[in-house]
């Protein structure tokens, strides 16, 4: 059964619903295979076909169908599969599992134990999400139908309950109900900033204009970040249903999608989404049936990190560069094309359907004071479980760290989790227990921003951290405004020095001075925020950049300047790998006897450190 | 001058200015860069000012003035990548082929494109090779996936091998 021909009113979309929901139940047997760009890279669509095939040829006299999903979240331990009845998750499936997993589990009804995941510490084995503390923990309101529904399908959406919420703010809500249950959630913007949703839908409606636009900002630039890919690519029509809800509450007739260029499926899922929402009467004239009229495209970004910031996507939107204008004129009064713009995250536009569907007050339980709701991270970098994740408001970073993502990898020691991208900052382990709220992560000195959580470990160093931001900055800036060309390219020359050992006393108050200096004077803010990552390091890790400029030292041995690698004659046994290896030559030694490198040859490119087997290469 | 690739796509949007951003990946995606001559048409056919369409293609990275190589090797230099050691995988590859971040090898093998981040942190360092994306690099097996590279001209292909 297919959605067929545009939906005329609210009566006939629920008796299409009811039909496709009781579909959903009699289909027996579903197996879900991830199509994430996480579990695509890892062979996943070889395996959707596989699966199809299998189906296709079973004749087991039930009715067997795979289904490509969007991201689970778990994608350190993809490909992952899921078996329905059962719910039956598999992790790390290759192309020679297929055939058994068919056999046992989707026709035989047993599990295959060595496909599941083990819990490190315990050894227990997981049948299902609900059993896995990456799961468990969290809690899934933006995400909830991620993994589960096939994106590129609008009647799975509609199944799952899908634009029920659209049909009730077309058949029965005013846009200014509208606005108020959004305020009663308390939903504040994803994308960063975490302004109140609702204030800016009502100023964007009582501003003056002849027509009014909204955009959803997918030009997610934040460097470790994924969380808005997942959801265009996982669930688009979810995006678009918020944005057609926003539509109507604000009195927008036209709609943009601005995607990052470097997310060919997000595009394609959603470009797929709006076809498929403009055949239904969901997109285009006469919505539901009603006099309400809106239409959404799509434009993909040029690959400008600024773009993420309001002004500059629209100046993008209008054809120019993307370069930040003043906001002494907000955009909601004059935006896009001069006429009243409202510019939500993908996020944002992802939670307005469930808040609809299940009343703001819902909305408003879950969370802290001041933001509700849950926020989805991707957590990344030096943990073991990486992932896509969606938590409640208010959970600790300790929480998130350690049990979720179930710690530092490879035992070693955690140093600091970064949050908000290259605006956001560091935070050390003795403020682990800080809660995710809006407010309490600025008081740190990071901030939300859009959702990158990286993990960093004893091996990090923190001034390597400050300067590679700094640097993605100073790449990103678009020039326009002195503070930030200027201000962030000085800082950086100084971060330069103090990594090659020639820092100079004052040169911490200089940087700290000129964060200051950028943070009050720059355009947009992408600028005003660009020195957090600076300030933050200084502020928690001060020793260690006082160890880079008096002692000439790097803690943990990452800026090449500052250490020297030596082999360890106790330790080498002769192998000759580092020798072979070396591509300057470098090392020299006979076999069995203790290597030598020699140091006006060897340029730390840690090829040697990487490859010998007997961790007898040190970094001194 | 009568350009039909140019025609065809100013009408994909009807002829509005506001869509030259689209208009331009269109002409990439059908020429593999921007050649000159088509932007100074497409300047004159939308009575846009060269230097803005000139502010346009320089101002936003994934715009080329000039032909790529025949595969495009795109490099993630992410967060995590970076910590992963994304910047030694650069590094190797850039002086294996004498090239820089965005150049492409004298004998056109390939384009070597350093991205900010292509959100699939999990699999850090990634490495997309024509679309292709592979997971947990190293300098050596990166250097070992372009040296697998082919092209018609054999010389090159010797060289890549060695």
């Amino acid at each position: 059964m297919k959605v067929e021909g545009r939906i005329a009113s609210k009566a006939e979309f629920e008796r299409l619903q009811k039909d496709l929901g009781k579909k959903a139940d009699t289909a027996a047997k579903v197996v879900r295979v991830c199509i994430g760009t996480g579990c695509a890279a890892k062979g996943s669509r070889r395996l959707y076909e596989l699966f199809c095939e299998a189906a296709k040829k079973s004749g087991t006299g039930v009715t067997v169908e795979a289904k490509p999903v969007g991201c689970h979240g778990f994608c350190e331990r993809g490909p992952i599969v899921v078996v329905q009845p059962g719910n039956i998750i598999y992790q790390g499936v290759e192309e020679p599992d297929v055939g058994e997993i068919f056999r046992e589990t989707v026709v035989g009804g047993r599990v295959v134990e060595r496909l599941l995941y083990e819990d490190p510490e315990s050894g227990k084995k997981a049948e299902t999400e609900d059993e896995i503390p990456f799961y468990n923990a969290q809690k899934r309101i933006v995400l909830a139908e991620n993994g589960r529904i096939d994106p590129t399908s609008i009647s799975d959406y509609i199944a799952a309950g899908g634009y029920s919420a659209l049909a009730k703010v077309l058949s029965g809500m005013s846009p200014e109900e509208v606005i108020e249950e959004v305020e009663i959630s308390g939903l504040r913007g994803r994308g960063g900033g975490g302004f109140p949703t609702a204030r800016k839908w009502r100023s964007c409606r009582e501003a003056e204009g002849p027509e009014r636009y909204v955009i959803c900002n997918g030009d997610e630039g934040d460097p470790g970040a994924f969380m808005d890919r997942s959801i265009m690519e996982g669930n688009p029509h979810s995006v678009l249903e918020g944005m057609i809800i926003g539509a109507y509450a604000i009195g927008a007739s036209k709609g943009y999608i601005y995607v990052r260029n470097e997310y060919p499926l997000a595009v394609e899922h959603l470009k797929n989404a709006i076809v498929q929402a403009r055949e239904a009467g969901f997109l285009g004239e006469e919505i539901l049936g009603t006099s309400f009229c809106f239409d959404i495209r799509i434009n993909r970004g040029g690959g400008a990190f600024v773009c993420g910031e309001s002004t500059a996507l629209i100046a993008s939107l209008e054809g120019r560069a993307g370069e930040p204008r003043a906001k002494y004129v907000h955009t909601v009064e004059r935006g896009l094309n001069d006429m009243p713009t409202n510019l939500n995250n993908v996020e944002t536009w992802a939670n307005v359907p469930a808040i609809i569907n299940r009343g703001g007050k819902w909305f408003s339980s879950i969370g802290t004071e001041g933001s509700k709701g849950t926020k989805v991270f991707s957590l990344v970098g030096k943990v073991v479980n990486t992932g896509l994740v969606e938590v409640p408001m208010g959970m600790t970073l300790r929480q998130i760290v350690e049990k979720i993502g179930g710690g530092v990898k490879d035992g070693k020691k955690f140093k600091a989790v970064q949050t908000g991208g290259p605006s956001g900052g560091c935070i050390p382990s003795d403020q682990l227990d800080a809660r995710v709220d809006f407010d309490e992560l600025t008081k740190l000195g990071s901030m939300m921003g859009s959702g990158g959580m990286i993990v960093m470990d004893e091996d990090t160093c923190m001034v390597n951290v400050a300067h590679y931001f700094l640097n993605f900055l100073k790449e990103e800036s678009c020039g326009k405004c002195t503070p930030c060309r200027e201000g962030i390219a000085q800082m950086l020359a100084i971060l330069d020095r103090i990594s090659k050992g020639e820092g100079k006393e004052g040169d911490i108050e200089m940087l700290e001075s000129l964060a200051h200096l950028l943070s009050e004077t720059a355009l947009c803010a992408l600028g005003k925020t660009a020195a957090n990552p600076v300030l933050s390091t200084i502020r928690y890790f001060k020793d260690e950049y006082e160890a880079h400029i008096s002692e000439h030292r790097c803690p943990a041995k990452v800026c090449r300047d500052l250490f020297i690698y030596e082999i360890d004659p106790e330790v080498c046994t002769g192998c000759g790998i580092c020798k072979k290896n070396c591509p300057e030559e470098a090392i020299t030694g006979e076999r069995r006897e203790p290597h030598v490198i020699d140091q006006n040859k060897c340029t730390k490119c840690g090829t040697c450190f990487d490859k010998c087997p007997f961790t007898a290469i040190m970094k001194v | 001058m009568s350009d039909k690739l140019i025609e065809e796509i100013i009408r994909r949007y009807d002829g509005d200015s506001g869509m030259l951003i689209p208009m331009m990946q269109d002409l990439q995606a059908d020429k593999g860069y921007l050649p000159p001559e088509r932007l100074r048409t497409l300047a004159k056919e939308l009575c846009v000012p060269l230097a803005r369409i000139y502010h346009v293609a320089t101002f936003y990275a994934s715009f080329r003035l000039a032909p790529r190589g025949q595969h495009d090797v795109t490099l993630c230099m992410g967060t995590v990548c970076y910590l992963k050691g994304a910047g030694k995988i650069s590094e190797a590859i850039c002086e294996e082929y004498g090239i820089e971040p965005g150049g492409t090898t004298a004998d056109r093998l390939f384009t070597l494109q350093a991205v900010n981040c292509v959100g699939a942190c999990a699999l850090a360092p990634v490495m997309i090779v024509d679309g292709k994306y592979y997971d947990g690099v190293t300098s050596e097996s990166a250097l070992k996936i372009i040296s697998g590279l082919s092209t018609e001209a054999p010389t090159a292909e010797a060289e890549a091998g060695g």
